[in-house]
């Protein structure tokens, strides 16, 4: 196991070196961030100053060595707009991306593998084509429109729930919380179903299908002939049977609706890191979208690393052939 | 040993189960009848496609939509199980029938220990506390031949070998000492030498235990060597039955003469292994009449009738042109 671990540090060491090279370059190539910064009657000897002053003088391999180096420090940069330490900036918008996202994927995660289930034990059943039914709603139909139209019914129409924002937050750790109260509870539900609509169909789809497979088999054949009652076989042959693509999947939903959450964020005026890459890229502040797309490319190699684990912990099968090799 | 005292465990009377197609209902089991004895051993043989497992899926009520028992009596013990509900099924599913795959890497859950995989079987059934389960599958486990079975039942599927899967899967079937075991091809999986330890441990397990045994097999040479009663079938119905060496020595149906002279023993070595011409009918397109009629040399315009059972003793055929019973007939006209 250690030698897995080791094995995927290095792994992950690569990636991101990678990920800072092309998103450095890439950055860089889309614009020169001197025009927006910069005042337009600022005269030439305020935009030289402010072009050495941001490092922007020189060649672009060195820029990347400081950056490099400053990030082998810890050190992201400080944001050309806010000129404040990029870091605090993702930081103080992180809590309120991560809320959002966790409790909007475990809804979509218990209730669509809940819903998948039943509707693969009973696939006849017409609460089960309803189900199947929502699921291809999910799919297709735009999330941003659903956002509106959840705004629409309840924040406009019946004035159930507030329309954007955070509402009232508690600091625990230092960090702003809205979860913790009533009224930030109040201020997520909205969001969090937008979030995880697509999830949730997902998630239906995929339990569904599993499901309808595992029940087929002779594993639940033979479970049945020895008089194990139909529920004992659901929970405890059927949902870990299933459970490895389901996780694979949570694994990816969690990342991209981490890093992605933009649009509901945008919609429902979410504080969250979503808009504030958004605002970033109109604004080309380069150290922030840098430093975040580091950071998220970070993300996704800690959660497949977590996912990895996850199934040597359920599939023996996986753990003895780590052990061997 | 044909141990036939006393009153059978197990009454088939008439079996029909039924599968909806777009086509109609399909009907892969029609009318197989037989009894069995405590402790009896009966081979039910036939090619794939038969109906011989559907048979034992039906004797334990297992058959899924759209499939379905259309008709017959299957009394397990006196107690009529077509009709009951799912729960008084369950109940005795397992604790008085139980039955056994072909496959025990299909079988067993690969992610659950055999023990957990046991223990699930025992809770099925009793309650017990942890350390009393262990205790029982351990004990059912060192039964079927798998040495220290202690420490075995914290071992996975895949750390057990082909054999010793299948071993696993027969404690786990026999836990609860069923009186009637459905063992659907439990050796075809397996390595020829496996195989033989495994019917040979199968009829120590049965004499023992006393229970009464239904060896579904294509494997003609497999059931010979376990059962003492044999009922051949084709194409859903039962086309032959008696005792063993009887029906293997002096067969009355042509289908079972042409599985006697398919197995390889019964050919001269470096000759062609003789076949059955032709393939079984699908169920959607019987004949008629006798549905071996079109493979077989013998037919003439009497096999456009469904054949009957014909019983003569302990012996039954269906067929109109019985083998080995010419010079009876000749004798009688």
């Amino acid at each position: 196991m250690l030698g897995f671990i080791i094995q995927r540090a290095i792994q992950a060491v690569a990636v991101m070196a990678v990920m800072s090279v092309i998103v450095f370059v890439g950055v860089y190539a889309i614009g020169n961030p001197v025009d927006i910064v910069i005042p337009p009657d600022a005269t030439q000897a305020m935009r030289d100053e402010a072009i050495r002053r941001l490092g922007l003088d020189l060649p672009l391999w060195e820029q990347y060595g400081i950056f490099a180096w400053n990030l082998l420090h810890g050190d992201f940069g400080r944001s050309f707009v806010y000129n404040v330490p990029v870091l605090e900036l993702i930081g103080g918008r992180l809590p309120a991306t991560l809320e959002l996202v966790l409790i909007s994927i475990l809804f979509a995660a218990v209730a669509g593998v809940s819903l998948g289930v039943y509707a693969g034990v009973k696939p006849d059943s017409w609460v089960s084509k309803a189900i199947m039914g929502l699921s291809i709603l999910g799919f297709s139909v735009p999330s941003f429109w659903v956002g509106l139209i959840l705004i629409l019914t309840f924040a406009v129409s019946l004035g159930w729930l507030p329309a954007g924002g955070r509402g009232e937050t508690v600091t625990v750790w230092g960090i702003e919380w809205s979860f913790l109260t009533l009224d930030g509870l109040s201020h997520i539900v909205l969001p969090a179903i937008n979030l995880a609509l697509f999830k949730l169909a997902m998630m239906i789809r995929l339990a569904r299908a599993g499901t309808r497979e595992v029940m087929l088999s002779d594993t639940v054949k033979f479970a049945r002939a020895a008089g194990i009652p139909e529920g004992v076989i659901l929970r405890r042959h059927v949902l870990k049977l299933i459970s490895i693509p389901l996780i694979t999947v949570f694994g990816l939903e969690l990342g991209s609706t981490l890093a992605f959450a933009v649009v509901t964020e945008t919609i429902f005026s979410w504080p969250g890191v979503g808009k504030l890459i958004i605002d970033s890229i109109g604004v080309l502040d380069r150290p922030v979208m840098v430093a975040y797309l580091v950071l998220i490319a970070f993300l996704f190699v800690m959660i497949n690393f977590t996912v990895d684990l996850v199934f040597a912990l359920i599939d023996p099968r996986i753990r003895s052939g780590r052990q061997s090799a | 040993m044909t141990p036939e005292t006393g009153k059978p465990v197990l009454e088939v009377e008439n079996l029909q189960t039924e599968f909806a197609t777009a086509k109609g209902a399909l009907r892969a089991v029609d009318g197989v009848s037989f009894s069995l004895s405590p402790g009896e051993i009966i081979g039910l043989v036939g090619e794939s496609g038969s109906g011989k497992s559907v048979t034992g899926f039906s004797l334990l009520g297992l058959i899924d939509a759209p499939g379905r028992i259309a008709g017959g009596s299957v009394k397990l013990n006196g107690t009529e199980l077509v009709g009951m509900s799912p729960q008084e099924l369950r109940k005795r599913r397992g604790k008085e029938i139980a039955m056994i795959f072909q496959d025990p890497i299909a079988t067993l859950n690969p992610l659950l220990t055999i023990g957990q995989q046991m223990e699930m079987a025992l809770a099925a059934h009793e309650t017990l506390s942890r350390r009393a389960a262990a205790e029982k599958s351990a004990e059912a486990l060192a039964r079927v031949g798998i040495p220290s079975a202690r420490e075995r039942l914290k071992s996975y599927p895949h750390e057990f070998s082909g054999g010793m899967r299948q071993r696993a899967a027969i404690a786990i079937a026999l836990l609860h000492r069923p009186a009637v075991v459905v063992a659907d091809e439990p050796t075809t999986a397996l390595d020829v030498s496996i195989q033989a330890q495994i019917i040979h441990e199968m009829k120590a397990l049965a004499r023992d235990y006393g229970v009464a045994m239904i060896w579904i097999s294509h494997d003609l040479a497999v059931v010979s060597a376990l059962a003492s009663r044999i009922l051949v079938m084709y194409a859903g119905r039962l086309v032959e039955q008696g005792p063993s060496a009887q029906v293997l020595r002096d067969p009355r149906h042509p289908y079972t003469r042409g599985l006697i002279d398919s197995l390889p023993s019964a050919t001269v070595p470096g000759q062609m292994l003789t076949q059955i011409p032709g393939s079984m009918p699908s169920l959607g397109a019987l004949p008629p009449g006798c549905a071996f009629a079109p493979r077989c040399s013998y037919a003439s315009d009497a096999c456009g009738a469904k054949p009957d059972m014909v019983q003569a003793g302990r012996r039954g055929w269906r067929c109109v042109h019985p083998l080995g019973t010419e010079h009876k007939e000749r004798a009688a006209s």
